[in-house]
């Protein structure tokens, strides 16, 4: 045992600096790279989102430097040490453990605090007054969808799909008739500013994502169902929407454009549009 | 066969490749056996991951030697999108299951139970041989899914329905979907045999005064991540079935009413959501069948070379069994934006976060085992404490995405894949090294070299931060994962750069593999010949000849008579003390 630990002391100190020269990178890395490479933020939500993140990650930078910065001491100071002192667990040693997992625990139960504020705007205090766009996912593009002057989405269903018909809207229902259809790829996201928008989303084949990265939003388009999602846009401008559920080969390019501008010119833009009962033959 | 089971050493002195290709019941053998063919599996995982950065470092040039190994998948030298998605499937699957669940439960587990316990065999050898060749059936028919018409499976290594369904959603979802489905079911019944082997074999077996409070750390480990894969893979098998049944005789479950291509598939009342539940009800406690034997591994090496008693035993044990019993109830964190109900995500999400505490609870003794040790950085060393420091930076990555607020803007980018990367990819491939380096000379009695397993330790640790702590980068920037071509976003265009740096270091960190790789096989035949006890290690497996024979032990099971822990007692005349002596000769613990 002797001769192991002859040949391999010298790589206390080169170990332990890599480790420390790591962290200080991950951290310093990490900081500059939310400074400047995050997308714009474009909502309420990508501010309360980008919030939460850079919370936990900056308590994880600390707990990273720490844990380092103890594996970095042990190995210098120990490192020529000829005999390993044996000590048990002793009350001296219990309180660094137990102290360290209270500060965790406490700030887990911070993490999951803000989690809810922000999950349960998101989810459980959707506005009444939301600007409603119906998005549905197909191989490898999006539909949307305006209600129209009624401000009412007409009953869809998948058997109902026709050429003509991309989303399957219930003829008979009159809600539908006002209805704005743009078919898959076909259309953009005007989007109203300052004004909640809520998405239903909607897939027709399998599963998608609809993903707006400059809002920190995503859900899932799942077929059978409708799932949903609000925010309110707060910067004009056009912006990308992804994909982000694995849905096919051309998953990488099912791409969309977003554009955010006062509400006025997104009724107007509407107004220019023809309704499925005027593009239905 | 059955002259073999009886004492002697007739199944050690059979050479290497007739112990490996015969259906032996000896553990030992059984063992090796999973070893080899795992860490084949491996070298086939790393080299789908080297074409994945080929594709995503530089998107759409064109590399000619694609062209002539892959005619179908690579056209002409460019990667097809729907093989780009066969390579990643293919690579999730066969990284986690066939090599790191193999090498740990089936490797590692077979041959370090009945060493580590004091049994001559498993409690069942028979059905542990077994276990073995439906494992290698298993690694066949999901290799066969490269060669049949539509190529690979293709849905992700989650193989979300309907995608894997419907083989006009994806190519990939013909043949090569049904192979991988039967290849996880034979997988499964495999893993089954040994878990229940395993769980046997650790509380029936275990020899005179071998108490569960004196197992090593990494029979702890070993034993725990049989338990959950015990209760949790058939979940995945159940769910299979139904997948198949719904591919191949029109069954609902998965499927709701669809129109796919033009056409309508007059499926009706399915819900794709339950296949997710029933995936991630393994696919979450699976992460920590990974962790716990590497946890375990790491434990008894940091031990070994501080020379140091394991800090706080006892408590490290119930922060095992803590987090074995958070990983079955936490899955769902994998669907916060899955369309499941939202308010699922509440208790999902804190649970996630509180899996940190009795983690850490792990880490913190590992941590302060060593505090005043007198360290020999041998290999298995440098690989056991290059784990500690990516199982910290993993698990915080994990905590990030445990809030299920973050994961609105983090799930299924990069930050995910990073994240995985970090903690069950490179974090439990350095527990996997560390245990290769440092039971090698048990399982070959010869010592690895050491020279070229430090230079494999730096290139890798170097390799695996470069790769993967950038990928967190780009999540936080909403590149999504399992894009062919990223480039295509507007947004993401400038962060090519970034993932040129990336595949270079990926390229370097394939590159260092292949010193393990000559340093394995050299060593194999030409390593300095090792000593029973080589790094002076208390446990019972080093008190017994390297390798060991058949039977494992002489004429008597060894007796043991204190942990496994008893590391630089004061006035004894060793620094370790083997768990063989008797208390007489030194003061003893526990």
């Amino acid at each position: 045992m002797k001769g192991l630990r002859q040949r391999s002391q010298g790589f206390a100190i080169p170990l332990a600096l890599l480790l420390l020269l790591v962290t200080v990178a991950v951290i310093a890395g990490t900081l500059w790279w939310v400074r400047h490479h995050l997308p714009t933020r474009i909502a309420d939500t990508a501010y309360e989102v980008d919030g939460i993140i850079l919370f936990v990650l900056a308590v994880a930078g600390i707990f990273l430097f720490f844990s380092h910065l103890y594996l970095a001491f042990v190995l210098l100071r120990f490192r020529d040490n000829p005999k390993a002192t044996f000590v048990g667990v002793t009350r001296r040693s219990w309180l660094p453990v137990l102290a360290v997992l209270a500060v965790l625990f406490a700030f887990d139960l911070m993490f999951d605090h803000k989690s809810n504020e922000v999950w349960g705007k998101v989810f459980f205090r959707i506005p009444n007054d939301a600007f409603v766009v119906e998005i549905t996912g197909e191989q490898f593009a999006w539909s949307i969808r305006y209600p129209g002057k009624d401000g009412k989405l007409g009953r869809s269903d998948v058997r109902l799909i026709t050429d003509d018909n991309p989303l399957g809207l219930d003829k008979n229902d009159p809600a539908s008739k006002d209805d704005i259809v743009f078919p898959a790829g076909q259309g953009e996201l005007h989007l109203p500013l300052n004004h909640p928008v809520l998405f239903l989303i909607r897939s027709k084949d399998t599963l998608h994502s609809f993903f707006i990265p400059f809002a920190r939003l995503k859900m899932d388009a799942v077929p059978g169902m409708t799932t949903r999602l609000w925010f309110v846009p707060i910067k004009p401008g056009r912006y990308e929407f992804t994909c982000a559920e694995l849905c096919g080969l051309g998953h990488y390019r099912m791409r969309g454009d977003l554009i955010v501008e006062p509400m006025e010119k997104v009724q107007e833009w509407l107004s220019q549009q023809l309704t499925f009962e005027e593009t239905m033959p | 066969m059955a002259h073999e089971v009886v004492h002697g050493h007739v199944a050690v002195e059979l050479p290497l490749w007739r112990r490996l290709l015969r259906f032996s019941t000896d553990h030992k053998d059984i063992g090796l056996q999973y070893m080899f063919t795992a860490w084949a599996m491996a070298a086939i995982g790393g080299f789908l991951a080297l074409l994945m950065r080929l594709q995503l470092g530089f998107p759409g040039k064109t590399f000619p030697f694609l062209g002539w190994l892959f005619p179908h998948g690579a056209e002409g030298g460019v990667l097809k999108p729907e093989f780009y998605l066969a390579l990643i499937t293919m690579h999730g699957t066969l990284m986690v299951f066939f090599f790191q669940t193999a090498i740990l439960l089936g490797g590692f587990g077979n041959f370090l139970i009945p060493l580590q316990i004091g049994a001559r065999d498993m409690a069942f050898p028979f059905l542990n041989g077994l276990s073995y060749w439906v494992f290698l059936l298993s690694c066949l028919i999901m290799l066969a899914s490269f060669l049949v018409e539509g190529g690979a499976a293709a849905a992700g290594w989650t193989a979300y329905p309907p995608l894997s369904a419907l083989k006009d959603l994806i190519p990939g979802s013909g043949w090569g979907q049904t192979l991988w489905l039967l290849g996880m079911a034979v997988f499964i019944v495999s893993s089954l045999m040994g878990s229940l082997n395993y769980i046997t074999t650790v509380l029936n077996l275990r020899t005179r005064g071998m108490t569960m409070f004196r197992l090593p750390f990494t029979v702890w480990g070993l034993f725990l991540a049989a338990i959950l894969g015990l209760l949790t893979f058939p979940v995945l098998t159940a769910g299979a079935i139904l997948l198949l049944l719904d591919r191949h005789f029109g069954t609902s479950f998965y499927l709701p009413t669809l129109h796919v291509a033009g056409r309508l598939i007059g499926r009706e009342g399915g819900n794709p959501l339950l296949w997710q539940h029933f995936f991630w009800f393994l696919g979450h406690p699976e992460v920590y069948i990974l962790a716990l034997p590497a946890l375990g591994f790491v434990g008894d090496i940091l031990a070994c070379f501080a020379r140091k008693p394991f800090f706080a035993y006892r408590l490290a044990v119930f922060g095992a069994l803590g987090l074995a019993f958070l990983s079955c109830i936490v899955w769902a964190h994998h669907q916060f934006v899955s369309g499941m109900n939202p308010y699922l995500a509440l208790p999902f999400s804190l649970l996630t976060i509180l899996v940190s505490v009795p983690f850490a609870t792990i880490l913190l003794c590992l941590a302060g085992t060593l505090w005043g040790g007198s360290f020999r950085f041998t290999t298995p060393m440098l690989f056991a404490l290059g784990f500690l420091s990516l199982v910290t930076i993993g698990g915080f990555g994990g905590l990030t995405l445990g809030v299920a607020a973050n994961d609105l803007h983090l799930h299924d980018t990069y930050y995910v894949v990073g994240h995985f990367h970090v903690i069950m990819g490179s974090s439990v491939l350095f527990g996997i090294y560390a245990a290769t380096y440092f039971w090698f000379p048990k399982m070959f009695g010869r010592m690895m070299n050491e020279r070229l397993g430090k230079w494999h330790f730096w290139l890798s640790l170097l390799g695996i931060y470069a790769a993967f702590i950038p990928m967190h980068w780009l999540g936080l920037s909403g590149m999504p994962r399992r894009y062919y071509a990223f480039t295509e976003l507007e947004f993401l265009k400038p962060f090519l750069s970034l993932n040129i740096f990336i595949s270079i270091a990926a390229f370097v960190l394939i590159a260092a593999q292949l010193l393990f790789v000559v340093n394995f096989f050299w060593s194999l035949w030409r390593g300095e010949k090792a000593s029973d006890n080589p790094w002076g290690a208390m446990t019972l497996e080093w008190q017994t000849s390297s390798p060991p024979p058949h039977g494992n032990w002489g004429a008597e099971l060894p007796t043991v008579y204190r942990w496994a822990y008893d590391y630089s007692v004061p006035n004894a005349p060793t620094d370790f003390i083997p768990q063989t002596v008797p208390p007489t000769t030194a003061a003893s613990r526990e």
